[in-house]
């Protein structure tokens, strides 16, 4: 009998222990919530928009179309995290640099051309560059200059959409071309959001990356001990500023989403916020804020339980300027849930709960 | 490998600095050679301030000859919000500097921000400077009190634009506003004279709190408690944000609830619920399922008007410098004004009677 409780117990400590666990809970906890309250909510139905395509619509689709821009920055946002025991909370800003960039490519600087003035790859490719660029500067003041990483992007948090409005001249370019907006919305004949699949490949990039590369590896080790793997010949300098450019990059496709969406662009309202959603999507996931290990997929679910939160608490007519109040309860119950003397106390709780069979608990403590 | 670090360190600082500069430059320098001041930007220390003085009276001396006939530059100092903030900030910014030129005998500076505490430097920079008169449009409604009681010590003649502020109405010479709750009204009166039978209203609402926010939603409130078949299918604040407003439309459609209005305060977020509905097949504009109003009159919106992708728009007046320009003439010629609160005329275009003159004209 003992054996069975033994069994179990690691059974469920292992369950307790995995990193998808905080995120799957959740993510259950809200489909539980919204099951009882209107089984309506997981129905998708197929149907025509405005332009004559088919396209798919329900409360799920709408989750995974909005939260793509979340999930890619949390990719970007977990590295920096491991890597540098810091946030970048300059990804909102750097997203209206990077699109508003892309605008003037595409514009040409002029507010309402009639024709695009670039290829939509070269404008994205510009962007890009633009986002790595933001990257790069951030990397370096955290990591040449062991600026925190708070401090050194709040840098570009203040100063990145005025940057962003002077990119354009002031003017609020607006997209002529409808392929423009097939980025953000759907393409024709495929009734799955766009965005679904552009998350998707930035998903198996990173998948690849992470698999074929050291950079997991390294980017942890930088993260548990930057002198420790400085002397196993890991340059640390190096490890940080990649995850600043590699959210750089992260941020580039974010914003081609969002400037997508409505083929023009709002500088000071443009993803705003979005980079406090972006680290509590890792927090959610079970990472560390302050560096170490890290689980990718942990995080990229963490961003679609927001979503999920975020939708649902629209569904529920929730005041939209209380959503971030509610949220802010998330992180308090991720907080204290995660502070080492609630850790404690939660491990001798379950202890004691185990170990109502003594037994248990003293083969235990032999071994 | 350190000096390489460096290098390129140095090379970006020098790069942002530049950007920061550009930016600044184009944020600050106003149309008119003369005025090269703006005390709101934080560099600017005092000492610059004395050269500046007479940078300007060498300006004034030498503009004396060629305006000789109408006199002395009227000297202005122009107190603003960012022109970033928005477009309608942008076209005010730009009405004004169309204004107060030399040619139309001011001799203008501008100062703009949108801290509070940097304004009030600026208004004490520019009574310093002895400016003839002080325009302001406030960041925030309190704090004025000294400095403009300064301004009136030293014969400067304040007049408030776009923003009222909380202060004695005596310090100040005239206030010249847009009646946000009369835009309200008009726009409701125009939904009412639509004639549905039932109206279901997707109310999408700026940032909560703010003048704007307060005028259209009031009347709109106003109008639901009062009738029985206008509803709100739901009332949201979507802060002047386009993706905000998408997405509480998605919910809506999503949750299925009919609805056949859409009520939104300004044009992006209408923007944003258009989106929503086009991707949901839903039809909106002139004699479709779906009436779309929106406010400010962003000349992409009037031709989306133009266009009867949606019904209706009301205007916010960005265009006060005209009436700036009376006002100060009038009390040049030794006149008064017989109101001190000038409420600014406003209209509302409806889909089915603008032509392209009003977008060229009121479009901002």
């Amino acid at each position: 009998m003992s054996k069975t409780t033994n069994k179990d117990e690691s059974f469920f400590k292992k369950l307790v222990g995995n990193q998808l666990f905080i995120p799957i809970l959740a993510l259950l906890l809200l489909a539980v919530i919204n099951l009882i309250n209107d089984p309506g909510f997981f129905k998708i139905s197929l149907g025509l928009n405005n332009a004559g395509n088919p396209v798919l619509s329900g409360y799920l689709i709408t989750i995974l179309d909005y939260g793509s821009e979340l999930g890619i920055l949390a990719i970007g946002m977990t590295l920096v995290t491991a890597a540098s025991g810091g946030q970048d909370i300059s990804v909102g800003a750097t997203i209206a640099i990077a699109g508003s960039a892309m605008l003037r490519v595409l514009c040409g600087g002029t507010s309402r051309p009639t024709e695009l003035a670039a290829p939509i790859i070269v404008a994205f490719l510009v962007a890009c560059v633009v986002g790595m660029l933001c990257g790069a500067f951030n990397g370096m003041l955290v990591a040449v200059f062991k600026i925190q990483p708070m401090i050194a992007t709040l840098i570009l948090f203040t100063a990145g959409r005025s940057i962003a409005a002077w990119i354009n001249n002031n003017e609020l370019p607006i997209v002529p071309d409808p392929k423009f907006a097939y980025f953000g919305s759907f393409i024709p004949g495929i009734p799955v959001p766009t965005t679904v699949f552009i998350v998707i490949a930035c998903i198996v990039v990173i998948a690849l990356v992470l698999k074929f590369t050291n950079l997991g590896l390294y980017t942890q080790a930088v993260g548990i001990n930057e002198g420790a793997s400085r002397l196993n010949g890991i340059n640390p300098t190096f490890i940080k500023f990649l995850s600043f450019v590699i959210l750089g990059l992260c941020v580039a496709v974010a914003a081609l989403i969002k400037v997508s969406r409505l083929s023009t662009i709002n500088y000071s309202v443009i993803a705003k916020d979005i980079e406090m959603d972006a680290i509590l999507a890792v927090a959610l996931g079970g990472n560390a804020l302050s560096g170490g290990k890290f689980n990718m997929w942990a995080s990229i679910l963490g961003a679609y339980v927001i979503q999920f939160l975020t939708t649902t608490l629209y569904k529920f007519n929730v005041q939209s300027d209380a959503l971030a109040a509610y949220k802010a309860v998330v992180v308090i119950v991720l907080v204290v849930f995660s502070a080492p003397s609630v850790r404690d106390y939660m491990k001798q709780l379950t202890r004691k709960f185990a170990s109502s069979d003594k037994a248990a608990l003293s083969k235990k403590g032999v071994a | 490998m350190k000096k390489k670090v460096l290098s390129i360190l140095m090379a970006s600082t020098m790069a942002l600095g530049l950007v920061a500069c550009g930016g600044g430059a184009k944020q600050e320098a106003p149309a008119e050679p003369a005025a090269t001041e703006a005390p709101a930007a934080e560099e600017k220390a005092e000492e610059p301030a004395a050269e500046e003085k007479t940078e300007e009276t060498t300006e004034e001396t030498a503009t004396e000859d060629t305006s000789a006939a109408s006199g002395d530059l009227i000297k202005v100092g122009i107190i603003n919000n960012d022109p970033n903030e928005s477009g309608y900030r942008t076209a005010n910014d730009a009405d004004l500097k169309a204004m107060f030129t030399e040619a139309n005998g001011y001799d203008a500076k501008f100062a703009y921000s949108l801290k509070n505490d940097e304004q009030i430097t600026a208004a004490q920079g520019f009574i310093q400077d002895e400016v003839d008169y002080l325009l302001l449009s406030a960041a925030d409604t309190a704090g004025w009190d000294s400095v403009l009681k300064d301004a009136q010590d030293a014969g400067v003649k304040v007049i408030l634009f776009d923003r009222t502020i909380d202060a004695d109405p005596s310090l100040y010479e005239a206030s010249i506003v847009s009646d946000m709750a009369k835009e309200g009204e008009m726009a409701v009166e125009w939904l009412a004279g639509q004639g549905l039978d039932e109206y279901n209203i997707i109310h999408i609402q700026g940032v909560m709190g703010s003048a704007a926010q307060q005028g259209r939603s009031g009347a709109l409130s106003d109008k639901v408690a009062a009738e029985s078949t206008w509803n709100l299918v739901t009332q949201q604040t979507a802060e002047w944000n386009a993706e905000k407003a998408q997405q509480i439309v998605q919910s809506v459609i999503d949750a299925g609830t009919p609805f056949n209005v859409i009520y939104a305060e300004n044009d992006d977020m209408a923007k944003g619920a258009v989106a929503a509905l086009d991707a949901a097949g839903i039809s909106h504009g002139v004699g479709k399922d779906v009436i779309v109003m929106g406010y400010d009159c962003n000349k992409w919106a009037l031709e989306e008007l133009l266009a009867q992708n949606w019904n209706y728009d009301g205007q916010c007046n960005p265009f006060q410098a005209s009436y700036i320009d009376e006002i100060i003439k009038t009390l040049e010629s030794g006149g008064t004004l017989s109101e001190k609160t000038i409420i600014m005329d406003e209209k509302g275009f409806d889909a089915e009677t603008i032509t392209q003159d009003d977008v060229d004209k009121y479009g901002i």
